[in-house]
């Protein structure tokens, strides 16, 4: 198991709702999005799956050269795909910006 | 053949089955009544699986809504079979004891609330053993203290099924609805392989699982009251005529004599099928746990 925290200091639109997505089973995962404390977003991943850190942080890299919303993000991952990621991340943005 | 504007009803009802255990929780409940009690961004999730390797859910795969169905009070607690296969753990064994005793302790004082379980689950969580084990006793006295005064209403949709301890839990609820997808047993297939050899129980035959373990036998034995498509619609329609009847005048545990005197008449010497145990049983067959 590992874990990652990365830091999105350029994204700190407010945002006010949350949301949670996605269930922890095999190959998929849950994200949990909330209003940051600090005014900037932040995620922190915890994965079943070791040895890749490049491409969590390549796929947020990727969601946050988009979305600005100050959002807190926790990630529980049970080997979902970049690709899972991706979708479940917008799945979330979906529901908080609704 | 010809009428392309023809869309068959199965493809046209809405899945339970494929819903996500909250999801399937509120599609019961009246809608926008629905409440969630210790919801995901508490984090109650399991000390135990991290420490062992395994991610945890924010929730640990048990969901808890209050709400209400026919306007009466309900507490829906749904299990989700996708995360480690529904099991019940330290966390939330206790989610689902404390919603049951607060329902217990609401109907003691007057407000009658049925509790709704979704069990889709493998029974105790390995990972973390005796507390799951205890978990489950909890939950089984917290059923027996609720059902007096209230229903508790099991519904195992599939495709995970109920096994192992919480198949105990179904035994003593007021009422069991399956689907024909769902399985009810206390050893799953696999155990019993591993446990007593191939020649006992062949895990790679579906249709021998489902013959003894499927929805529409445990319906047909009598050990469960009612055989629902998997409609959320209908889902939610029956467990609403469930609620509204309030608990049966005898439970289905309570029969014992009833029970013990069909397990002594079987005969033992000779093989018996799941069809042959189904037509004797269904001769004195106890619609809705009641007699």
């Amino acid at each position: 198991m590992e874990q990652f925290k990365f830091d999105y200091p350029q994204a700190k639109r407010p945002v006010s709702n949350k949301a949670h997505v996605g269930v922890v089973g095999s190959g998929d995962m849950e994200i949990l999005m909330e209003p940051s404390k600090d005014g900037a977003a932040q995620v922190t991943v915890l994965t079943s799956v070791n040895g890749f850190g490049a491409s969590w942080k390549a796929v947020l890299d990727r969601f946050f050269a988009s979305y600005e919303g100050a959002v807190r993000v926790h990630i529980n991952d049970a080997g979902a795909t970049p690709g899972n990621v991706m979708l479940r991340l917008q799945q979330a943005v979906e529901v908080i910006e609704k | 053949m010809n009428d392309t504007n023809f869309i068959p009803a199965s493809v046209l009802r809405r899945s339970f089955i494929e819903l996500e255990a909250r999801a399937r929780a509120q599609s019961l409940l009246d809608a926008g009544t629905a409440r969630e009690l210790v919801g995901p961004f508490e984090r109650m999730e399991s000390p135990w699986l991290p420490a062992q390797g395994i991610a945890p859910q924010s929730d640990d795969g048990c969901i808890v809504l209050k709400g209400t169905i026919s306007a009466k009070p309900v507490v829906v607690i749904a299990l989700e079979g996708a995360f480690q296969a529904g099991s019940m753990g330290e966390v939330s064994g206790a989610k689902m004891t404390a919603a049951l005793d607060l329902a217990a302790r609401d109907s003691a004082n007057g407000t009658n609330t049925a509790a709704v379980l979704l069990l889709e689950t493998g029974g105790v969580r390995l990972q973390e053993a005796n507390l799951g084990l205890a978990a489950i006793a909890e939950v089984i006295a917290s059923v027996l203290g609720l059902r007096q005064y209230a229903p508790v209403i099991s519904v195992i949709a599939g495709t995970v099924g109920c096994f192992g301890g919480m198949a105990l839990v179904a035994g003593v609820s007021s009422y069991v609805l399956m689907t024909r997808e769902a399985r009810l047993g206390l050893n799953g297939a696999e155990v019993i392989e591993q446990e007593s050899g191939i020649e006992e129980f062949d895990s790679s035959d579906r249709a021998l699982i489902w013959a003894i373990d499927g929805g529409e036998q445990r319906v047909g034995m009598g050990v469960a009251d009612e055989l629902i498509d998997d409609d959320a619609q209908k889902i939610a329609a029956s467990v609403r005529r469930y609620v509204e009847a309030g608990p049966p005048r005898i439970h289905r545990s309570d029969q014992v004599d009833l029970y013990s005197q069909r397990i002594a008449a079987l005969d033992v010497s000779k093989q018996f099928d799941p069809v042959m145990l189904r037509d004797s049983w269904s001769n004195t067959r106890k619609k809705g746990g009641a007699a």
